[in-house]
């Protein structure tokens, strides 16, 4: 399987099965369109249709001299490679190993996101938060259940962590004591709407947390219109110069401002580009997940201009990557060389298998898209209690198991998606969100052309 | 080559060989938390 597409006047090719990816001549993408129709392509000399075909464009010394380069990338597996991994796929015995915790230490929360996927923070259940005990639990639990990995994530997560910030430390403090004591790493995060951040707090999480979140969706007007104080305000002025103070003081690295479009403002790449401006480095914008039912869901209508704006961005961090004036844009960033390896990228995000969320009152659940809906309940940290049959449904899902991601060019750049969003559009797991899918492929896109761009 | 230039190579088939430990990040605890994309993260397989 191969992938090809244009942007801006560069013709990109991706060997999906090898993970080659090639900038080619506008000969060599025609000949490309050629091959399956040609059955005799693909071996020995440039075929008769071909040059046929081709010849009013191009001279037939180039169209045998490119010819002979796609075969040769063909000999070494850098183009049509044969797809192998569905038996590896198989064999994968993800044993429901955790590695990773998203621990929801406050269902409350002192803003009013009207997209908010918790229901304002609570979850649609009682707003509260979670005791030292129960997070002290949730760390013993996932020690216990980790198994041989020795890299354990935690994210304090809500509702706001910060509006239970001392349980926040006593559980960060004991994980890193705890994770001394049975040789695990544990690498914490904390993911907060900046609303009660200050010298203090930041000071901690800084000696102690190795990423921060930090949301905000963009320009003034766009996160006001969506992020509401408690009164029904905007929350623009109370949090960035509390949020630039935190990035500053993580010297502009290992943290992101991670923030949500919708389909109020479709032109998000003026929301991205306006987080660059104010300094911030790592930026993450979202498409929002809501249901049809939501006026500022994304409909299959917007993904022209959603697409045009991924492209504009894309665009402009060349741009401002070639001018020293760079910024990270989550999603844009792809490691051709050094990224993950094949059966990480077939496998997925790990939810209710690697991954769990915990609740206040101690339940589990395969991730916090999950927390609330009865049948996705896992068991409870405070008694042990852990149903594996669900997690085995999770740990055997991936890419080949999935019928529309197996014919997909981007499956090993997404991996297959979020299980959450496929099941709350699909009613499971295992057929993806397709308008998450759209888009996950064109930002692929136009990652592959920064990285054209980038090595020129 | 004259009419392709090649970005990266055969990295994926390669990585089937020793892939697999399981001690790289959570696709979903780094930023995303609603999208999930992998290629992006790093290997942590220093062996």
């Amino acid at each position: 399987m191969i992938h090809k597409f244009k942007m801006h006047g560069t013709n990109i090719v991706t060997d999906i099965n090898s993970g080659a990816v090639h900038v080619v001549c506008d000969i060599v993408y025609d000949i490309l369109d050629l091959i399956d129709a040609v059955p005799q392509s693909l071996h020995g000399e440039c075929p008769a249709e071909i040059i046929d075909s081709l010849g009013s464009k191009y001279s037939k010394e180039d169209i045998i001299e490119s010819y002979n380069e796609i075969i040769e990338l063909c000999k070494v597996d850098m183009l049509y490679t044969d797809d192998k991994y569905g038996e590896i796929a198989e064999k994968i015995n993800r044993k429901p190993q955790i590695k990773a915790l998203c621990l929801h230490v406050s269902h409350d929360c002192n803003l009013r996101c009207k997209y908010c996927f918790a229901g304002t923070g609570n979850f649609s259940g009682e707003r509260c938060i979670m005791s030292e005990e129960t997070g002290k639990s949730a760390i013993d639990f996932v020690i216990a259940n980790s198994g041989s990995r020795k890299n354990i994530e935690v994210d304090f997560f809500g509702g706001e962590p910060l509006m239970n910030f001392e349980v926040v430390k006593a559980v960060a403090d004991y994980a890193i004591e705890q994770g001394q004591r049975y040789n695990k790493i544990f690498r914490l995060t904390l993911t907060t709407n900046g609303v009660l951040l200050d010298d203090e707090k930041l000071d901690y999480i800084n000696k102690n947390m190795s990423n921060l979140v930090l949301s905000i969706d963009g320009r003034k007007m766009v996160n006001d219109d969506m992020r509401k104080t408690v009164s029904g305000g905007g929350s623009y002025d109370v949090i960035m110069p509390k949020l630039k103070r935190a990035a500053d003081s993580r010297s502009q690295d290992n943290y992101y401002v991670r923030g949500t479009f919708t389909r109020f403002n479709l032109d998000f790449a003026n929301d991205v580009l306006h987080l660059a401006d104010e300094g911030f480095k790592q930026i993450s914008i979202e498409p929002v997940v809501g249901g049809k039912e939501q006026d500022y869901s994304i409909k299959e209508e917007d993904l022209p201009i959603i697409f045009d704006q991924y492209e504009i961005l894309a665009t402009e961090y060349v741009n401002r990557r070639k001018n020293g004036n760079w910024f990270n844009f989550f999603h844009f960033m792809i490691d051709l060389n050094q990224g993950p390896c094949v059966i990480k990228r077939m496998s997925g995000c790990g939810a209710g298998c690697e991954y769990i969320a915990v609740t206040p009152d101690g339940d589990i659940y395969p991730c916090h898209q999950f927390v609330g809906n009865n049948e996705y309940l896992l068991g409870n940290v405070l008694n042990n209690n852990y149903n594996t049959t669900i997690t085995q449904d999770f740990a055997d899902s991936n890419v080949y198991t999935k019928p529309k991601c197996k014919e997909c060019w981007a499956k090993f750049y997404c991996s297959g998606g979020c299980h959450a969003n496929a099941y709350q559009f699909s009613g499971t797991i295992d057929e993806p969100y397709q308008i998450g899918c759209e888009m996950e492929r064109k930002r692929v896109e136009c990652a592959l052309y920064i990285q054209a761009q980038l090595v020129e | 080559m004259k009419h392709i230039k090649t970005l990266c190579g055969a990295t994926l088939k390669n990585s089937a060989a020793k892939g697999g430990c399981g001690e790289c990040q959570t696709s979903c605890q780094s930023a995303c938390k609603t999208s999930c994309t992998v290629a992006n993260q790093k290997c942590e397989n220093n062996k």
